[in-house]
């Protein structure tokens, strides 16, 4: 078991390591609120929660250390070339020179952003400066990365690259916490919750969730569960 | 790689980057200082008069001699009758008009007394003061040559002496005036733009769940805000002595220090309205409104703060503007050491300490 928390409404549930957890809910639902509290920006005014193995209240310091974060906002800067952003986030987190040089070079192998990469980050297309950001989020190789609905405004082919890389960093061992309105995607996860009015009102893996609301789709038993 | 120095690279890159910023930030203290010192000035020079002679003989012509050859008045016209006095003045180019009284001279021999009007036009009141001062003193002298060859009983001879600047030039108070707003505004209401900046892209919360300390987020983004001030301070002050020809009396390494602890002053400011403001725009607002206009006004820079009403003498004293005024003046023109200003050096630090103190507080309770 990995990463095991109490959520505000409550309910204990636990992620483990190399699971893709997808965190679902209408907007107001409370999925962004739950994940500021996981990552120390938000005291939880009641429970417990461990992160990685450590504390919220009291090990926040090491929790940093261990995640990665990709916020709503498209968070690298703008006026920095792709060049510079690696070195920049690899840089805070503690990384050596040689060890952002070497990664530097994969990272743009892996998105083929070779040309590009002394371009300033705001000149780039949507769809890759997102792709960018998780590649970005989880330089440090974190055991948890944190995605707070990271493929708004993307086109449909971006966001199945994005999935990719998302499946692609999960077989490497880091657990994936993902918050989304899209259902298209909760199909992709490993295991879902329905967060609704700040509740969670179901958990389990997609396929069990349909059998157990009798729908085709995530999409249904999301409304089922949304209208009450 | 060091953590913090990535950081301030990354800060550097993003003030070279914004070039119209960039341009503000170095042109502005050279703009600001040519403009103070050339366009604003209390000293007159060359302004038009009027005279309305109505004795036109041996001593009015030599008083209007005397006038017109100095450099501060050029006689616009000579006028012939009372009525034309308002039309002058109508007409906005003359400011004074001087009027003598019939049979002056004769007046001067016989009654040992004759007399002048002066008429200024008052709609700019400091200008009309310094022109009717002027041309009083003119008149004056010309009376004491007039007595020279018989002294009056008794007279009171005063002598004045203007210390420190003894051809009152306007430059000797702006040059440290220009450098109190500039540090001000460079360092209160940049950093506390570049701090709301990352707060409204987003990337501040990366950067408070990276194991960056908040610490060492706010220095990272103040640090490169101290070199710049510093050098465009170094610019207003090498300005101000080739070009304005200010003295510099005191040790330039003490005005070097008493600058940096300004500076420090200003941006824990800057860093206290970033704490309150959402966004860039707030920002700019607060720095402007809330330091901007009580640095120019309340800070003696213009205006004397002995003459304010007593609720706004005691208002300036938390201006820190004051204190650093007060501390330049000294050292450029007094040539004063620290036993002269150790007080406005305390209440500066501690002005410092407590915005640091505040600030400090005000960002980590925002993060829980």
């Amino acid at each position: 078991m990995f990463g095991d928390f109490t959520a505000v409404n409550a309910i204990t549930f636990n992620v483990s390591k190399g699971e893709i957890f997808g965190f679902l809910g209408a907007n107001g639902a409370g999925k962004t609120t739950a994940m500021k509290m996981l990552i120390g920006i938000l005291k939880p005014t009641s429970g417990d929660a461990t992160v990685a193995g450590f504390d919220v209240a009291k090990q926040r310091e090491s929790i940093k250390k261990n995640i990665g974060y990709m916020s709503q906002k498209f968070a690298l800067y703008n006026d920095l070339t792709i060049t510079e952003n690696i070195t920049f986030f690899g840089g805070i987190y503690g990384l050596s020179r040689a060890e952002i040089k070497n990664k530097t070079k994969v990272l743009l192998d892996d998105l083929q952003l070779q040309n590009v990469a002394n371009t300033l980050v705001g000149e780039l297309p949507l769809g890759w400066k997102q792709k960018l950001a998780f590649s970005v989020a989880t330089l440090h190789e974190p055991k948890i990365v944190f995605l707070d609905e990271p493929t708004g405004g993307v086109d449909p082919i971006t966001r199945r690259q994005f999935w990719e890389m998302i499946y692609k960093s999960a077989n490497q061992g880091t657990t994936v916490f993902v918050t989304t309105h899209y259902m298209d995607e909760a199909e992709y996860c490993d295991r879902i919750s329905i967060m609704v009015n700040g509740k969670i009102e179901a958990l389990d893996a997609p396929k069990k969730l349909k059998e157990q609301f009798g729908s085709d789709t995530i999409n249904e038993v999301f409304l089922k569960l949304a209208r009450g | 790689m060091n953590p913090f120095f990535g950081f301030i690279k990354k800060e550097i890159y993003h003030i070279l980057r914004d070039k119209r910023s960039l341009i503000i930030l170095l042109g502005m203290p050279v703009v600001q200082i040519l403009l103070f010192g050339f366009a604003i000035t209390n000293e007159i020079n060359n302004v038009d008069i009027a005279i309305l002679d109505h004795s036109k003989d041996v001593a009015t012509r030599e008083i209007t001699n005397k006038i017109s050859s100095s450099k501060y008045f050029s006689i616009n016209r000579l006028i012939t009758n009372e009525a034309n006095i308002k039309t002058v003045f109508k007409k906005g180019k003359v400011k004074a008009v001087i009027v003598f009284e019939k049979d002056f001279s004769r007046n001067l021999i016989r009654d040992r007394k004759a007399t002048v009007q002066i008429i200024t036009d008052a709609t700019d009141p400091n200008t009309a003061n310094t022109i009717s001062n002027y041309i009083s003193s003119i008149l004056q002298n010309y009376q004491k040559e007039q007595n020279k060859a018989t002294p009056p009983t008794y007279q009171i001879v005063s002598k004045t002496r203007m210390v420190y600047n003894p051809e009152l030039k306007s430059a000797y108070m702006f040059v440290p005036g220009v450098m109190t707003v500039i540090l001000m505004l460079i360092s209160a209401m940049m950093t506390s733009i570049s701090i709301t900046r990352e707060k409204e892209l987003g990337t501040m919360e990366v950067l408070l769940v990276s194991p960056l300390k908040p610490i060492q987020v706010i220095t990272g983004k103040v640090v490169p805000y101290i070199f710049l001030s510093v050098f465009n301070a170094i610019v207003i002050v090498v300005l101000g002595i080739f070009v304005f020809k200010m003295p510099v009396q005191g040790s330039l390494f003490w005005l070097g220090l008493e600058s940096v602890l300004f500076i420090i002053t200003s941006l824990a400011l800057g860093i206290l309205i970033s704490t309150l403001s959402a966004t860039q725009q707030t920002a700019m607002m607060l720095s402007l409104m809330g330091l901007m206009l009580p640095t120019i006004l309340l800070s003696g820079f213009i205006f004397p703060i002995s003459s304010m009403p007593v609720i706004l003498q005691v208002i300036s004293n938390i201006i820190p503007a004051k204190w650093f005024i007060i501390i330049v003046k000294g050292i450029l023109l007094k040539g004063v050491n620290m036993a002269f200003i150790w007080k406005e050096t305390l209440v500066l630090m501690a002005m410092a300490l407590f915005f640091i103190g505040l600030s400090v507080k005000k960002y980590k309770t925002r993060l829980e």
